[in-house]
């Protein structure tokens, strides 16, 4: 009860020190903790069951901004908005393009870029920019111990001693709990434009997205729904013009060019899933081999799993919206997965659903065990986010 | 170098261990003999010798767990092995070890630009990658200097970089799965033609985790649509901190070459005698920059960097005319390590700064050598701050090689001190393995053991190398006493 650590059941500790006091004391007397950035993916994982909520809002703040070494430094509790507002002051952003999940979970509140990596959120970009663990470059956090450990660093080049960064993005808060984080940032492109086809087939547009990603021509966006596909292009003026023509050239006719403010809005759409927003029943996100995003989704409708199919990464990742009754589709969709190699977690469904059937794609044996270990050694009391990764 | 003790009773049991490995992976895969050993008793980083007790070439993920279920039965020690061309001793057997080497695991397994990924035998080098793809309009990116002779397996091992990898990521970005063999000699695979994990990034604490928690034995490498073209320009600067401040100037502008490569006079002058690219002699330091699209995309980079360059007062500032002169200038760059052997003999270090603090470690590196009365040249990958000092020094004169490493060690410190790292690219293997501790806490430290702990119980793989010995003996099984 020092130090104003705790109010009612939410610990808000103002910096690392008090946050490692913070677990430390839950370690000692055997307290599950939930952790909490701005909340707004809360419902990513299974539940947990937690006496005490842990909130990193307190741990905000820019600690260092290097724009000519492409270097952000990052308390974990800060507002995403916040730290794109910052990028762009400097012309520059985060590369990965983080989805923001409020629409599709139905949250309010500000979503922190600790809770953005600790679930590892990428978008559209991720094709070409690379995913939220690539942009990650060093962290610091406590572990279930209490132990303040740091690893990677500022550096883009860092092979020193093991990644734990990578480890840390997207293990949703189970090993550790994120305190700072350093990314390579990049400069925003000075223009984008979007090539529109309306009318393929998911087949035919997932492959004419295939021969744009296959072009010298930099795609930083391929995505199909509904009849609508959509390639993306940024850079500089004159190159984006070039290269939009020359893609209009190849992929054939029927290709119309979006670009600015109306480009932009296609993509915020594809990457929080807009239209899946406000509909009812569960969503699940599958990362596939490209090629084999639309057929596993014809093939889950033949076998009576009626769905909708957003595919973002040219094919490779498929938002499926299906209807919760029964299991939600899980076993349909695992079966799937089994033959074609990927994985499908769960991202929204009630909370008896996803306490019901596995949200993350199971483990093989060898795999599962080293899960199960790194987990008790990270956090040998298990009072970090207990049971969200199993 | 401190090397723990080896375990006599291993040596004890060599005869019985040649016969199952022989037994298990034909005579042909197998070699025991004092002086066929003697090829493995190093990598490229050559300062430091001692054969192995035995060496098995496997030809398949099989005939790999079949040999790690043996050595694991009698508690040998596995040193994996790539192609060898470790800087950093990652491959440096112990005398009771056994090397595994992969080199004859060198097929492509499938090719599929349609999902663009390849999937390979880990002992295929680097170059064979791209080579595999090259007719079809891709390549693979992580280009590391010695990518002619280096493995891939070596390359995930140490998450390699190279010169491109400003635009294009290392090793670490483009991995998309792996076949392991663990060290109970189980077989797993993890990611695959799909990108990003499903649960825990195993694949991402495996790539760079020197050989330690597994054996790679294929991988899913992601590959790139060939950019129409590219083309360097060359600039000159009367100083190196000049030089280091256009860089920063450079990134900060907007355009992100593909590569900044940064060389000193001493690396100029050494490497023009040796491969005539037409380097300025009369610069104290020069970048390398390129960019990449067509034609008039180069042109619109170009105006824009030199734009950035023109504001440091170059006293060179030479686009490239000709495919002839690309490749010309690209000859001279790769081939500055061999260039500077003139020089005497080297040690290369791979510490990484933050690009903001390139002129004043490149400063702080000066004082330092001249403090040792030693030479050191610069030429390394400035877009991320990825330096190679070479200190050069003399291996026949008594004392010389330890006051090159003592200078090595000062560097590597003024390095983390400036907000980097002891490695970009070369890892850690025993060269920096005693630096650890400067770099990283008590805390930070055993929580990366933890993970060996997990991946490798008895921590049999790749031994004596990362951690300082001081530092792993706890946890080392049956880790006897150090020895000088």
């Amino acid at each position: 009860m020092e130090r104003g650590l705790f109010v009612a059941d939410m610990l808000s500790p103002a910096n690392e020190a008090e946050l490692a006091d913070a677990v430390t004391e839950a370690t000692a007397t055997s307290t599950p903790l939930e952790i909490r950035g701005g909340g707004t993916r809360a419902g990513l994982g299974r539940p947990v069951q937690a006496e005490k909520t842990l909130s990193t809002s307190r741990l905000a703040g820019i600690t260092l901004y290097e724009p000519g070494a492409l270097t952000l430094v990052v308390k974990a509790g800060t507002p995403l908005a916040e730290v794109e507002a910052a990028l762009a002051v400097e012309g520059q952003m985060l590369p990965f393009e983080p989805m923001d999940h409020r629409a599709i979970l139905g949250t309010s509140g500000e979503p922190t870029i600790g809770g953005v990596v600790a679930c590892g959120v990428s978008g559209p970009r991720r094709i070409q920019a690379g995913a939220c663990r690539d942009a990650t470059l060093g962290v610091r956090f406590v572990n279930g111990k209490g132990e303040v450990v740091k690893s990677g660093g500022r550096v883009m080049k860092n092979v020193t001693g093991y990644d734990l960064v990578k480890l840390m993005c997207g293990s949703f808060g189970t090993l550790g709990v994120l305190s700072e984080i350093s990314f390579k940032v990049l400069p925003k492109p000075e223009a984008e434009a979007t090539l529109v086809c309306k009318g393929l087939s998911a087949a035919t547009g997932v492959a004419a997205l295939s021969a744009a990603l296959g072009s010298p021509f930099g795609i930083t966006g391929a995505a199909h729904w509904d009849g609508n596909s959509l390639v993306r292009i940024e850079g500089l003026e004159g190159s984006v013009a070039y290269r939009g023509e020359q893609l209009q050239g190849r992929l054939g006719s029927g290709w119309e060019i979006v670009t600015g403010a109306a480009s932009a809005a296609l993509w915020r759409e594809v990457r929080d899933v807009g239209p899946f927003a406000g509909c009812d029943g569960a969503i699940w996100r599958l990362s596939v081999k490209p090629a084999d995003g639309p057929v596993l989704s014809d093939a889950l409708r033949a076998e009576g799993l009626d769905h909708s199919a957003l595919f973002d990464w040219g094919g490779g990742l498929v938002w499926l919206l299906a209807g919760e009754d029964g299991d939600a589709g899980a076993s349909l969709i695992r079966h799937r997965i089994a033959t074609m190699g990927g994985h499908a977690t769960l991202v929204r469904a009630s909370a008896a659903t996803r306490a019901a059937v596995d949200v993350f794609e199971p483990e093989p044996a060898p795999l599962a065990a080293i899960s199960a270990g790194l987990r008790a050694k990270f956090d040998p009391a298990g009072v970090l986010n207990p049971g969200r990764m199993g | 170098m401190e090397m723990p003790t080896p375990n006599q009773m291993v040596l004890d049991q060599k005869a019985t261990l040649v016969a199952r490995l022989t037994e298990a992976l034909g005579d042909d895969s197998v070699i025991h003999s004092i002086e066929e050993l003697r090829a493995y008793e190093c990598d490229a980083f050559t300062a430091y010798r001692c054969p192995p007790l035995a060496v098995v070439l496997p030809r398949t993920t099989e005939e790999v767990a079949a040999a790690v279920r043996i050595c694991a039965g009698m508690s040998v020690p596995i040193v994996p092995r790539g192609a060898g061309t470790s800087l950093a001793g990652g491959s440096l057997p112990t005398a009771d070890c056994v090397i595994l080497g992969v080199a004859r695991m060198n097929r492509v397994l499938e090719v599929d630009t349609a999902n663009r990924f390849i999937r390979v035998q880990t002992g295929i080098t680097n170059l064979s990658v791209t080579g595999a793809v090259l007719g079809e309009g891709f390549f693979y990116a992580p280009d590391p200097s010695s990518q002619l002779a280096c493995a891939i397996a070596g390359n995930i091992a140490m998450n390699s970089g190279g010169a491109h990898c400003l635009k294009y990521g290392v090793t670490t970005n483009n991995l998309m799965g792996v076949t392991m063999v663990t060290a109970r000699g189980e077989v797993v695979e993890i990611g695959g033609a799909h990108l990003d994990p499903a649960g825990y990034d195993l694949l991402g604490v495996i790539c760079g985790s020197e050989g330690q928690l597994g054996i790679v034995t294929e991988a899913t490498l992601r590959i790139l649509a060939s950019p129409e073209g590219a083309r360097p320009v060359l600039m000159g600067f009367d100083s190196s901190e000049v030089a280091g401040a256009c860089v920063a100037d450079i990134i900060k502008s907007g355009v992100i070459p593909v590569a900044i490569e940064f060389m000193d006079k001493l690396c100029i002058h050494a490497t023009e005698d040796h491969a005539h690219a037409g380097y300025p002699l009369d610069v104290e330091a020069l970048l390398i920059v390129e960019v990449e699209g067509s034609a008039a995309e180069i042109d619109e980079q170009l105006t824009c960097i030199k734009e950035v360059a023109n504001r440091h007062n170059p006293m060179v500032l030479r686009e490239s005319k000709s495919e002839a002169e690309s490749k010309a200038i690209w000859l001279g760059r790769k081939s500055a390590f061999g260039a500077m052997g003139q020089l005497g003999d080297y040690i290369c270090l791979d510490g990484t700064v933050p690009v903001s603090a390139l002129p004043t470690v490149l400063r702080g590196t000066a004082e330092l050598a001249e403090s040792y009365g030693l030479r050191v040249a610069n030429v390394f990958h400035a877009g991320d701050g990825n330096m190679h000092p070479l200190i050069i020094f003399n291996a026949n004169q008594l004392g010389d090689l330890e006051k090159a490493e003592a200078l090595g060690a000062d560097i590597l410190r003024l390095c983390v001190d400036a907000g980097g790292c002891l490695s970009g690219e070369h890892g850690v293997g025993v060269e920096k393995r005693d630096l650890m501790g400067h770099q990283f806490s008590a805390a930070d430290l055993a929580q990366q053991m933890d993970l060996k702990d997990v991946f490798d119980p008895a921590w049999m793989l790749n031994p004596a190398k990362v951690f300082p010995l001081a530092v792993s003996e706890g946890r080392r099984s049956g880790a006897g006493t150090v020895r000088g």
